[in-house]
């Protein structure tokens, strides 16, 4: 894959401070420690409609990401005081599994959990169609079921699915991708070892027909060029996500050919 | 935001068939539904499997980490089992503490593994008194489509039958497998009317007069019961019951013991 | 979101619920009845009153851009082909207004579903494949009676809310406090939508020829969006179903449905019905109902031979 920067092989091998033991993440070919290229994409895999019970569903393997999400609603508003009049509300529960992590963690929403569900609820806001649905919740659940990097990310790019699956009305599929810093270089969709020592990591969403990002973090240190790199990097990732959400979603409702008929026992 | 009031007529028929020897779904009441384990299906566990049980799904993960032992067994590692009713495994969802339900599941899971000594816990000692293993056994609803206790206990002993003590990344020696010694199966039970029907779905669930969950081990014993849902069982209802369970108990055990 | 105006019945919403409301009530012998009998030509043609999602939403609002050409024949799509358009997808307006499942952003109109493309002039609409009930008036509905208050009950018609009955829309005259006495928490019944305004409440009635309390068989509930295709065009896949498994259906718009019949036929429907939500979108779906319809066939009933004639329908369901 082509670099769209010249490798700076000075800056490759900066690790990130006071670290132990910083594995080096880009070697002097600009290959990362998965062997990918500084603007690849980790494998993805996207299945739509898995669940029965949901309204809507999808399943999300990415890198070593395993995420599912599944969309209720629009129904009832629980609790009754945060019902708005005039619209829905989007309530997004992210979540990650006790063993979803190298050090178990306790079950239950801890702050960043709940911080991440405040802005993909946010980011979902953006592009559903609330006003359709008054004084109802459309509700968006998402489980990490094993995390490396992305999680966040990942969700959204599940839940986007979900909610195309259960019917919600929306301007646009949302894919999303975290763009990063390291060794001193842009790269895209970082892996768990680039998030721990890389020097930046920003998660971004995209709503590719307005080209207009409905979800933007970042943490760590760029220079405003960088940030615009980075930035430009990220939608272009973005645009390939959204190719196989798309992709998803078409083959769970194919129109083409049928199916070789299944006659139940 | 609970399922609400269920339709009369649902449980009526539910009711009327079971009273023809049927089900909806077309089952013998005897019948299990049909039951797929992936052993391994999380890396960042130390040992997982995911459970399809008919329509329902139940990922179970394990995590050994050193700890300190309970001052009254301080030659014995801990085991604690703990089951999350995510939201996204069925509508009826209230924000809030757990439910009754889900600490049922987890205690019920955890009674069986405990009372059949599944895990010898001695051997999860590291330092009597001072160091010793904890095993979280997490398990993660993720579908629910009836019987979650069977599904949930049979994830957890194929989760517990694939697992790896990580002894090498806390530099207490080296990475080996986590040894089970006996494998509890549990075997779930509806009353509808007079017909006890095996592996009730949600339907079933709801029309039930009664549920009973038996445990048994691969010698045959039982180990832990649960009576659930409102209504009775004679004495020769639990007796059938226990039969039948130990007959399905062998056919899932295998499930698990296979690679 | 534009909302395809309330004019004549291109979906065939209104067919198989139709053939059960004047079967109501009138007894045994009407199994062969056809469906839509004239339904689509029983609504006057029209713009009809305009519902609040006419038009499109969020991007559209004001005066309707371009000039609307009707086109000729129907569909400009070559027949039997079906687009399925997702959300943000454009599409070609040919000049007609943003219907269901579509929005106009920036002078380009978009799908807002995950759908089928189908024009129906002068509107540019996508048919759903999946989604919640969106309640319409004079829909048929199939409720399950939640709780009941002073002067009304509550239903859950599976919409997002569960909808007030009053007890001035049945025809029983009730004293205030005893509507418990008439219909409890689990009683199903076949109301019609009275109503639906513009905050989205939904008023609905039991008065009305074969509107009441439903008692025996069984409910099973497909999604809305499939309710068309459960019906069939006139009402054919309906027939094809009762005749075929000697039940009896009441569809509801919101995609819950009655049956009676024997189990094997309420078993037969099951299976046909959960055919036809996992995929009422794909092409030969007639066939592929009348495989399984042949396949049980050849098993013999360990029933017996129960007409449909001799499933109890009494006139007097409300008591």
């Amino acid at each position: 894959m082509l670099l769209s920067t010249k490798l700076n092989k000075e800056r490759i091998g900066m690790g990130s401070v006071g670290a132990k033991d910083v594995p080096q993440l880009l070697d002097a070919e600009g290959r990362r420690i998965d062997g990918r290229g500084l603007e690849d994409l980790r494998p993805i895999k996207i299945e739509a409609g898995v669940l029965n019970r949901a309204d809507g569903s999808a399943y999300v393997e990415w890198g070593e990401n395993k995420v599912m999400a599944a969309v209720y609603g629009p129904r009832e508003v629980h609790p009754r005081h945060l019902q708005q009049n005039d619209k829905a509300i989007v309530q997004c529960r992210y979540n990650m599994a006790a063993f979803s992590v190298d050090e178990r963690k306790r079950p239950g929403l801890d702050r960043r959990s709940q911080e991440i569900s405040k802005v993909i609820s946010e980011a979902f806001e953006s592009v559903l169609f609330v006003e359709e649905y008054p004084r109802t919740s459309i509700d968006v659940y998402i489980e990490v079921l094993q995390a490396n990097a992305g999680t966040r990310c990942a969700g959204i790019v599940a839940a986007s699915v979900a909610l195309a699956d259960a019917g919600i009305p929306m301007a646009d599929l949302i894919p999303a991708v975290a763009v990063g810093k390291i060794a001193g270089h842009i790269a895209l969709d970082l892996r768990k070892e680039e998030d721990n020592y890389g020097e930046a990591d920003l998660p971004m969403a995209l709503v590719p027909r307005s080209g207009r990002l409905v979800l933007l973090q970042m943490e760590g240190h760029m220079t405003a060029e960088e940030l615009r790199q980075a930035l430009d990097l990220g939608v272009r990732g973005c645009r390939k996500i959204y190719d196989l959400q798309r992709e998803a979603l078409r083959r769970r409702y194919a129109v083409q050919s049928p199916p070789p008929v299944e006659v139940p026992a | 935001m609970s399922d609400g009031v269920t339709a009369e007529i649902l449980t009526g028929h539910v009711l009327d068939l079971a009273r023809r020897g049927r089900r909806l779904d077309g089952r013998g009441i005897d019948d299990l539904r049909p039951v797929r384990i992936q052993k391994g299906y999380v890396a960042s566990a130390d040992g997982s499997a995911l459970v399809e049980w008919g329509p329902t799904k139940v990922l179970a993960g394990i995590k050994l980490e050193p700890g300190t032992p309970f001052p009254d067994t301080p030659n014995a590692g801990v085991l604690t089992t703990n089951a999350e009713l995510v939201p996204l495994s069925s509508p009826g969802f209230e924000p809030g503490p757990p439910r009754p339900e889900a600490i049922e599941l987890s205690r019920v899971v955890d009674r069986a593994i405990r009372a059949a000594e599944a895990v010898d816990l001695t051997k999860l000692c590291v330092t009597p008194g001072e160091k010793a293993w904890i095993c979280y056994v997490d398990i993660h609803i993720l579908d629910d489509g009836g019987n979650l206790i069977d599904a949930s206990m049979l994830a957890a002993m194929a989760a517990l039958s694939n697992t790896r003590v990580p002894a090498s990344r806390f530099g207490l020696g080296t990475d080996g497998p986590l040894e089970v010694q006996h494998f509890p199966v549990e075997v779930t039970f509806a009353r509808l009317g007079d017909a006890l029907v095996v592996d009730p779905t949600s339907e079933e669930e709801v029309a039930c007069q009664g549920r009973l969950t038996i445990a048994t081990n691969e010698v045959g014993e039982i180990c832990a019961m649960q009576k659930g849902k409102v209504g009775a069982f004679s004495p020769s209802d639990v007796m059938e019951m226990v039969s039948r369970a130990q007959v399905h108990g062998d056919r899932l055990r295998q499930l698990i013991r296979s690679p | 979101m534009g909302h395809e105006q309330g004019s004549s019945d291109p979906d065939n919403r209104r067919s198989g619920a139709a053939d059960a409301d004047h079967d109501r009530g009138r007894g045994r012998h009407r199994r062969r009845r056809s469906g839509a009998g004239g339904r689509e030509n029983s609504r006057a043609r029209g713009p009809g009153p305009r519902s609040p999602r006419d038009g499109g939403t969020r991007h559209y609002r004001g005066p309707r851009e371009g000039q609307e050409r009707r086109l000729s024949g129907g569909s400009h799509l070559p027949p039997g082909e079906r687009v399925l358009v997702l959300p943000g997808d454009r599409i070609e307006s040919h000049g007609l207004r943003p219907g269901f499942g579509t929005y106009r952003s920036d002078g380009e109109l978009y799908a807002s579903v995950m759908g089928i493309l189908n024009p129906r002039p002068p509107f540019m609409r996508v048919v759903p494949l999946s989604g919640p009930y969106i309640p319409q008036k004079d829909d048929l509905v199939v409720g399950v009676v939640q709780s009941s208050g002073p002067t009304y009950w509550l239903l859950d018609i599976r919409g997002p809310h569960f909808t007030p009955l009053h007890m001035t829309g049945t025809p029983w005259k009730i004293d205030y406090g005893e509507c418990g006495e008439y219909l409890r928490p689990g009683d199903t019944v076949l109301v019609r939508v009275e109503g639906v305004d513009e905050s989205r409440r939904v008023g609905v009635t039991m008065i009305g020829e074969g509107l009441g309390r439903l008692e025996g068989g069984y409910l099973h509930e497909i999604s809305p969006t499939k309710v068309p295709r459960a019906i069939g065009k006139g009402g054919s896949m309906i027939q094809l179903i009762q005749q075929e498994t000697r039940t009896r259906l009441v569809v509801g718009q919101n995609g819950r449905i009655w049956i009676q019949g024997d189990d094997e036929g309420i078993r037969k429907v099951c299976l046909i019905l959960d055919l036809i939500d996992r995929e009422g979108q794909r092409h030969g779906l007639t066939e592929r109902v009348k495989q399984i319809l042949e396949e049980d066939a050849s098993r013999p009933s360990p029933y017996g031979d129960v007409a449909v004639d001799e499933v109890e329908q009494g006139e007097d369901r409300n008591g």
